[in-house]
């Protein structure tokens, strides 16, 4: 049977499945699902496993390291970090020793940790509640780096990132969390890196990451009543990276668009843009473009916030241009 | 004193000392690459500690691990072949002498982050106490691990949570530039009695002499059966007397190969500025004299016992050596599990 279901409720539902399934499995962190509505949704992980719901004091360097701690001891602990502008308190314990633990042992130690945050431009968080790290963590190899923009896809991807040997990092984003979509039947974990085509279109690749698929299928709709078909194609995993699908991709329209809410300089549309424009570029019609945010601190006033963020109408316009060539 | 428990302690930190001298005499003549660190100077405090801690037991140690991981039973070889960055390495070569990691033996990562060794053992303690198997995580460092944040946030969790953390502190600075100077530790902490850090926080607080294997054994048995009774953590500042070639980066082996005519008097305590460290300081020939006082067949006992680790130590340094350099084409492998 088939139901729809909200990204919160998918992601409730995963972190419910993988306590069930293995002892050893636990949440620190007391609100992953930040405060808004959603928030009262992770009761029921309280109310069901009461003894591996564990309410830390505001340290997210300390949760981090004793996340990572407890994983090279055998545990699978699942660390929520609040808000991805939080993370920096944790990156030395995300990238100096989680990421690095299975190469520094020669293979001899594994550090299945799951990192968790809701990033990005959330709505008045002014610069130092609007971070996003996909792009700035992506430049740590070790890590896994999951960007669920889809109810189903959040399920499928905890689960995984759960049973992963590997330390994990999934960015969430706030304004995803109440978004439905119709669940799979069965319900089953989603390998990593392995990119998910959301839309089939002939004329244009838009390669969206985390909100930016939503962007890029709102976008793809408009463009479809002037008769513009874009295909919509979904990484939702960054490392591992599915370059095969995304090149494939290319190679039937042509043309990409990539879309991320990560400021533009170095962010993860300059990597994919880059990955295509050295394995695909016979396959170019017209040059790459890359719709991000502006290379600046995200500012409080929403008219400013909206300047900066990238949505369906820049999308529409980068597309546009790139089928003039 | 248990004689026999003196002799196990010996045994321990004569093979810590001569595998540092191994360690020392490569480092030297650039047998290795990179800046190290000797465990010379605390091996009473290492022999000790280990001596009480249990097989389900999971410890967290720093860039001066060489000492942990040999009491805990490693093989000297593939110790020194990592630090060499050979392929036969206890990590293949992919960690080096800060990293040695031996997880079969208990160890979480080892890692050169002075702080996280707290956090990381912290998180041990975590995954120790949801198994209930009655192990607890153990965090080894120095007191400069104090003076970042991790710790005070990780033993502020274990506090709170009542996590079976032992935290020993080995303070190989205080008569550096602590209270040989009349501050404690002044030059890089404000606080004036590091125990009064985990205090604030309601977690036990002592300090035992560092140089003493039986007293460091005594207070983390005492430590170690509160932890696994579900006390909470335990905080042991065990005072160890400064090396003199503890230099930073590049130690060198100052106070030479140690003699142990010291101990016998056989080899008379040579003037100069290490007089005080032949005499008093030196744990292993501290230990080496409390042993030969037993009399009897005790000073052909010690002779004995240094040539058989010194023959283990040799066989290692000629495992090493001949261990190969691991292949380029490898060098990402291990990214991922």
């Amino acid at each position: 049977m088939t139901e729809r279901q909200s990204y919160a409720r998918a992601f409730v539902d995963a972190l419910l499945e993988a306590m069930e399934e293995d002892a050893s499995v636990s949440l620190i962190g007391s609100s992953p699902l930040g405060l808004g509505p959603q928030r009262g949704l992770t009761e029921e992980i309280r109310r069901r496993f009461p003894d591996r719901v564990f309410d830390p004091p505001t340290a997210e360097g300390g949760i981090a390291a004793l996340g990572v701690g407890a994983a090279m001891a055998g545990a699978r602990p699942i660390v929520d970090l609040l808000t991805g502008s939080f993370g920096f308190l944790a990156w030395m314990q995300v990238a100096n020793e989680a990421a690095v633990a299975h190469l520094m042992s020669g293979g001899r130690l594994t550090c299945p940790v799951t990192f968790h945050c809701l990033e990005g431009v959330r709505g008045a968080g002014a610069p130092q509640h609007s971070q996003t790290l996909h792009a700035m963590l992506w430049n740590v190899p070790g890590l896994e780096i999951v960007v669920p923009a889809t109810a189903a896809d959040v399920h499928g991807l905890m689960l995984t990132a759960i049973r992963s040997p590997n330390p994990t990092f999934v960015c969430g984003h706030a304004k995803l969390l109440g978004h439905e979509v119709v669940m799979p039947d069965p319900r089953a974990p989603i390998p990593f890196g392995r990119a998910d085509i959301k839309r089939r279109g002939r004329d244009v690749t838009i390669l969206g990451i985390s909100i930016g698929v939503l962007h890029a299928l709102a976008a793809a709709e408009d463009l479809a009543r002037e008769g513009i078909e874009a295909e919509v194609v979904d990484p939702r995993t960054l490392a591992p990276l599915d370059e095969a699908t995304i090149l494939e991709s290319v190679s039937r329209t042509g043309r990409l668009v990539v879309v991320d809410e990560a400021p533009l300089r170095a962010s993860a549309a300059s990597e994919i843009a880059a990955m295509v424009a050295e394995k695909g570029f016979r396959y170019l019609r017209a040059p790459i473009r890359r719709v991000a945010r502006a290379d600046a601190p995200v500012p409080f006033s929403p008219p400013l916030e909206a300047a900066v963020t990238p949505g369906p109408a820049e999308i529409i316009r980068a597309v546009r241009e790139a089928l003039a060539g | 004193m248990d004689a026999e428990q003196g002799w196990r302690f010996l045994e321990t930190m004569l093979l810590m000392r001569r595998f540092e001298e191994a360690v020392g005499t490569l480092g030297a003549r650039g047998a290795f690459p990179g800046h190290y660190h000797l465990y010379i100077g605390q091996e009473a405090t290492g022999a000790g500690a280990f001596s009480v801690l249990r097989e389900q037991d999971r410890i967290a140690t720093t860039h001066r691990n060489h000492g942990h991981v040999l009491a805990r039973g490693a093989d000297p070889g593939a110790a020194l072949a990592e630090i060499l960055g050979r392929e036969g390495g206890l990590n293949r070569g992919r960690g080096g002498t800060i990293h040695l990691c031996a997880p079969d033996l208990g160890f979480v990562s080892t890692s050169g982050i002075v702080g996280s060794v707290v956090g990381l053992a912290a998180g041990a303690a975590f995954a120790c106490k949801g198994r209930g198997d009655g192990g607890i995580g153990v965090a080894l460092f120095g007191d400069g691990a104090l003076e970042e944040g991790i710790p005070f946030e990780a033993m502020n969790i274990a506090a709170l949570w009542k996590l079976p953390l032992l935290l020993l502190c080995e303070n190989n600075s205080a008569d550096a530039w602590g209270m040989a100077k009349g501050g404690y530790p002044a030059l890089v902490h404000a606080a004036n009695d590091l125990r009064a850090i985990p205090g604030a926080l309601g977690i036990p607080a002592i300090r035992v002499e560092g140089i003493d294997p039986f007293a460091v054994c005594d207070a983390v048995a005492t430590a170690a059966a509160r932890c696994r009774a579900g006390e909470g953590p335990v905080f042991i500042e065990a005072m160890t007397r400064r090396w003199a070639g503890s230099a930073p980066l590049w130690p060198e082996l100052a106070t030479g190969i140690t003699d142990l005519g010291m101990a016998t008097g056989e080899t008379p305590i040579p003037e100069g500025p290490h007089a005080e460290w032949f005499a008093r300081n030196d744990p292993v020939l501290r230990l080496a004299r409390l042993v030969l006082a037993q009399g009897g067949d005790s000073a052909a006992r010690l002779r004995a016992l240094d040539a058989a680790v010194c023959a283990r130590i040799g066989a290692a340094e000629r495992f090493a050596l001949a261990s190969p350099l691991p292949d380029p084409a490898t060098a990402t492998d291990f990214t991922f599990a």
